[in-house]
């Protein structure tokens, strides 16, 4: 443990910090979502509802808007996405659904979907309209484990269906990612717990926070008292770097530093390194350094060990962080983090390029970028512990992830799993969304087949454990 | 540089763009604004016996369509409602400041000869070019007796304007209502009444939208409305087949027309022109958009027209009409197939739903693995050639109908076999 470097809080002033993380995108006003939805052709088997992990509807939401059934437009979201109004702000729509708006095709700008859906979204959310409304209840009871995307999702439509869900989750909010990983411009107003009350007001979902699988009970323990599980895990761990120095003081996983940002009271209380850099090619990278700059850090570099064609960041997110002030590089990978007493002062990165296997390789010239801190943020990992029973693992896995069917069901009876925890998805909100939805769906199919035969969805099969919370 | 300047029914005007009768024209202040842009001509506002009338508060209601405003404008003003003397001292005035413009004065007098014979010399007297018969105003007036009350009978029509031809010498015009079943009638009476030409066409009653909340029309005048006029871009077809059928109709036909009704731009002047008339009134679009926009309607009809050769206004004006005909000369051996470019398609369905639900399903629409994988193709053997797919398609020039017939062969419905009434063996 050394000193710190030029770390420090109050870099700028309370109304630099509120202009900065104010809305990157101010919302729609009427006449312009008027204007802007009179843009789209109302397509027939429009290509954009293929495009959006969830399905809305699409043409047909933004037809209402026209019409100011702005109500039935909100169902047409809800009803496919119950985060539609979370999705609006954050998806990455350039490769999502107006990347397959036919207007692209034209070279037209696409129409604005995710702007006219958080126009329909907000509109709901200021009238406070409940859309939805349970089916008859059918006694089951079904825990979900993890209060973010997946997890909500899933607990909200089991509520629908005429189900009682408990949803537990380790931290003190729920949300997930959406409370404690979005970039804070990018949902301002507490909207995410805005919405998460939204989804909790359809009732019939009990909510206990603080309580983690793995810690305070086991997956056995779930499969014995309820009739189904379904796990919304997201990711637990960070990748480490491996290179030297990746323990220094001055070294912070980015996930950390934006989860800070997200919950901070007074943004000017956060301290925040005078020269910043962030490894790694992603959304987090990109968030984790335009809000490094937001906070008044005067040099933020964001490190890729690749091009700009293989970051995972969209290019709209690279081009924000550009506009942003955050300096890109690329080609370069991290050897070492170097510090003098302790303290970092740069890192050392090796220049890269692709061999022709398409292998990274790397050349043998170095750089030094000179820095007080170093975000990493070259992605997370599933923490499979959490779902093994007294070490032993019960839940098959995929590439470190949880293997699941099309159903988002699991290798074993009676548990789905969807969001980040899952094999095969893209990391985004929106497949968390539909992870849920469509294990919702599964698990009540599963629970219904078994209340007419009367067999499956037994509580306690198999394991005895005590209560769980 | 093309000459647009034009003589209609004996007057002259440098241009063929008039403003209507109208608020743009109800003053000296407002018609020398518009001469100063540079319109050829005014109607000015209808004058009618003192009394003044009275307006209400809240007088117009719009069709917005699309983001568009005022696609359609409905209004529930009367004629002028100052003095007939303050009117006739501006007209004067304006005439003596601006001798090369067109000023025709509009009239609205209750339907009785004395009050023609009273009027028409003091309107004499200001040195206006014309008179125009408001025949067609549809609300306020003519449940008084007068405007479309008097329009819609052809027998008063060809009888006030006798008196008018009677008591003035000046060229007069009859401005038609079209809140009548044939239009022809009244053009018919207007020329035995020995007017010098038509003004087509007034405003169309209407009510142009209901206040939910308020439950009534709009405009709403302390909780009430009632029809009004209506106007603007929607109603130029309407008003574009009146000029047609009066310049095709034997009786009528070479009839001097002042065009009317939702012109915009210079292109709706040259459809009207091409229709027959020999010049154009303007109302909504100034209304909206103020006096400016003559300008490009000059500078637009001058262009095209010297791009298409035509040195004067005659040298195109009713070049159109021998080709309207009814329906039964077409000819039914001319055969059209939807062609769609597919470099210029984007994918859109909108041409195969179209055609499935409502047409002939004869767009098949192909989806491949991706989402925008996606093929459209016409199948000849069903596409009767109707081109609602063309109409519907968002992308100008991607659908096109292509003709597929000899060419040669004519037969029209008269001859056709189906038609049991044919003249002619098939
Ligand atoms: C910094 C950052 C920015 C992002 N930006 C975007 C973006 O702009 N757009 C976008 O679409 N996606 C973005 N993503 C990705 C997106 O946030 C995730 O894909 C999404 O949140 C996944 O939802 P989830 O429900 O699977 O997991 P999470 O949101 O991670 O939620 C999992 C929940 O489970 C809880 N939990 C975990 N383990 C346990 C346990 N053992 N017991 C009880 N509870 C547990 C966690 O506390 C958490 O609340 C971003 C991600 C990050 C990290
Ligand atoms: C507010 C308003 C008042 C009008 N007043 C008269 C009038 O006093 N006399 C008349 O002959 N026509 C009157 N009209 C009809 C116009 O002269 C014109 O025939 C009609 O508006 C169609 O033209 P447009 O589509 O260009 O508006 C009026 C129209 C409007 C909108
Ligand atoms: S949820 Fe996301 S991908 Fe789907 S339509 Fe909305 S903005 Fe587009
Ligand atoms: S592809 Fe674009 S234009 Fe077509 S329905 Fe979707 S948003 Fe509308
Ligand atoms: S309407 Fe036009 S653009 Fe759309 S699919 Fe048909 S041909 Fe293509």
């Amino acid at each position: 443990m050394g000193t710190m470097g030029d770390i420090k809080a109050g870099r700028l002033d309370a109304a630099a910090l509120a202009d900065n993380f104010a809305d990157a995108h101010p919302p729609l006003d009427d006449k312009n979502a008027v204007i802007e939805a009179s843009r789209c052709y109302y397509c027939y088997d429009a290509p954009c509802i293929k495009a959006c992990p969830t399905g809305i509807d699409i043409p047909s939401f933004i037809k209402k808007i026209t019409t100011g059934n702005l109500k039935g437009s909100a169902a047409d979201i809800l009803s496919a996405n119950i985060m539609g109004g979370m999705c609006a702000r954050v998806c990455p729509t350039e490769i999502l659904c107006e990347d397959k708006c036919v207007r692209n095709a034209e070279g037209h700008k696409p129409v604005e979907i995710g702007n006219l859906q958080r126009y329909a979204t907000d509109k709901l959310f200021a009238a406070g309209t409940q859309l939805f409304e349970r089916d008859a209840p059918t006694g089951k009871r079904i825990a979900v484990v993890g209060g973010g995307p997946a997890g909500l999702s899933c607990a909200h439509r089991l509520a629908v269906l005429g189900h009682d869900v408990t949803v537990f989750e380790a931290r003190e909010k729920l949300g997930g990612l959406n409370e404690y990983g979005i970039a804070a411009y990018k949902t301002v107003d507490d909207y995410a717990a805005r919405e998460v009350d939204y989804i909790l007001s359809i009732g019939g979902i009990t909510v206990q926070t603080g309580k983690a699988l793995g810690r305070d009970f086991s997956l056995a323990d779930l499969r014995a008292q309820y009739d189904a599980v379904f796990l919304g895990l997201g990711l637990g761990a960070v990748n480490a770097l491996r290179c030297d120095g990746e323990d220094l003081n001055g070294v912070y996983n980015a996930v950390d530093f934006i989860a800070d940002i997200r919950q901070a009271q007074d943004l000017s209380a956060l301290p925040v390194g005078r020269r910043v850099v962030v490894i790694g090619g992603g959304n987090t990278a990109v968030d984790a350094a335009v809000q490094t700059r937001k906070l008044g850090a005067e040099d933020v570099t964001l490190v890729y060990r690749r091009g700009k064609n293989t970051m995972s960041a969209t290019w709209v997110e690279q081009e924000f962080a550009q506009v942003n002030g955050v300096t890109v590089k690329h080609w370069l990978a991290p050897k070492r983090v170097i510090a003098e007493d302790g303290t970092v002062t740069g890192v050392e990165f090796a220049y890269t390029a692709t061999g022709p296997d398409g292998k990274l390789t790397e050349t043998g010239e170095t750089a030094v970028i000179p820095c007080d801190t170093v975000l990493k943020a070259i992605g997370q990992m599933f923490v499979p512990a959490t779902i093994s029973d007294d070490g032993a693992a019960v839940l098959d896995l995929d590439g470190g992830r949880i293997a699941v069917d099309e159903t988002r069901r699991t290798s074993v009876d009676g548990v789905w799993a969807g969001g980040d925890c899952v094999a095969g998805g893209q990391d985004l909100t929106v497949q968390g969304v539909e992870d849920g939805k469509i294990a919702a769906h599964a698990i009540d199919a599963w629970l219904r087949a078994g209340i007419a035969t009367g067999t499956a969805a037994e509580p306690g099969a198999g394991a005895t454990a005590s209560q769980p919370a | 540089m093309a000459d647009l300047s034009c003589t209609i029914a004996g007057i002259k005007s440098p241009n063929p763009f008039w403003l209507a009768s109208a608020p743009p024209t109800d003053k000296q202040y407002n018609v020398e604004r518009a001469f100063r842009a540079g319109w050829g001509g005014v109607v000015w506002k209808t004058l009618g016996i003192d009394p003044p009338v009275v307006n209400v508060s809240s007088r117009y209601g719009a069709i917005d369509y699309n983001g568009t405003r005022m696609a359609g404008l409905n209004n529930i003003e009367l004629i002028t409602d100052r003095p007939l003397a303050v009117n006739l001292a501006e007209i004067a005035d304006v005439k003596k400041k601006w001798p090369d413009r067109a000023v025709i004065v509009s009239l609205m007098v209750p339907c009785n000869e004395e009050d023609w014979k009273y009027i028409l010399p003091l309107v004499e007297e200001t040195g206006a070019d014309g008179v125009e018969l408001n025949f067609g105003c549809p609300h306020g007036m003519s449940e008084r007796g007068m405007g479309a009350a008097v329009g819609q009978v052809p027998e008063y029509v060809q009888m006030v304007t006798g008196w008018v031809k009677k008591y003035s010498s000046l060229p007069c015009l009859v401005k038609l209502t079209p809140n009548i079943t044939d239009v022809r009638h009244p053009a018919r009476a207007a020329k035995n009444g020995g007017a010098d030409g038509v003004s087509l066409i007034n405003t169309i009653n209407s009510i142009v939208s209901v206040d939910l909340d308020v439950m009534a029309p709009t405009p709403t005048v302390d909780g009430k409305g009632t029809h009004g006029g209506y106007c603007g871009p929607a109603v130029k077809p309407i008003a574009l087949n009146m000029v047609a059928e009066i310049a095709r109709d034997p009786a009528t036909h070479g009839l001097p027309m002042s065009g009317i009704g939702g012109i915009s731009t210079w292109r709706d002047a040259a459809e009207y022109i091409a229709l027959g008339c020999g010049s154009v009134q303007v109302c909504t679009a100034a209304m909206h958009h103020g006096f400016r926009i003559v300008e490009d309607m000059i500078d637009g009809l001058s262009n095209w027209m010297d791009a298409k050769g035509y040195r004067t206004i005659e040298d195109f004006r009713g070049m159109a009409v021998g080709n309207v005909t009814d329906w039964n000369q077409l000819n039914m051996n001319y055969d059209i197939k939807a062609r769609i470019d597919d470099d210029k398609c984007i994918k859109c369905g909108l041409c195969h739903i179209a055609c499935e639900d409502t047409s002939h399903q004869a767009i098949r629409f192909h989806q491949g693995a991706e989402p925008d994988d996606r093929k459209f193709e016409v199948v000849d053997e069903d596409c009767v050639g109707c081109n609602l797919c063309m109409l519907a398609c968002p992308v100008p020039d991607c659908i096109t109908m292509e003709r597929v017939d000899d060419g040669e062969t004519y037969r029209n419905w008269t001859q056709h076999p189906n038609n049991p009434m044919r003249k002619e063996p098939a």
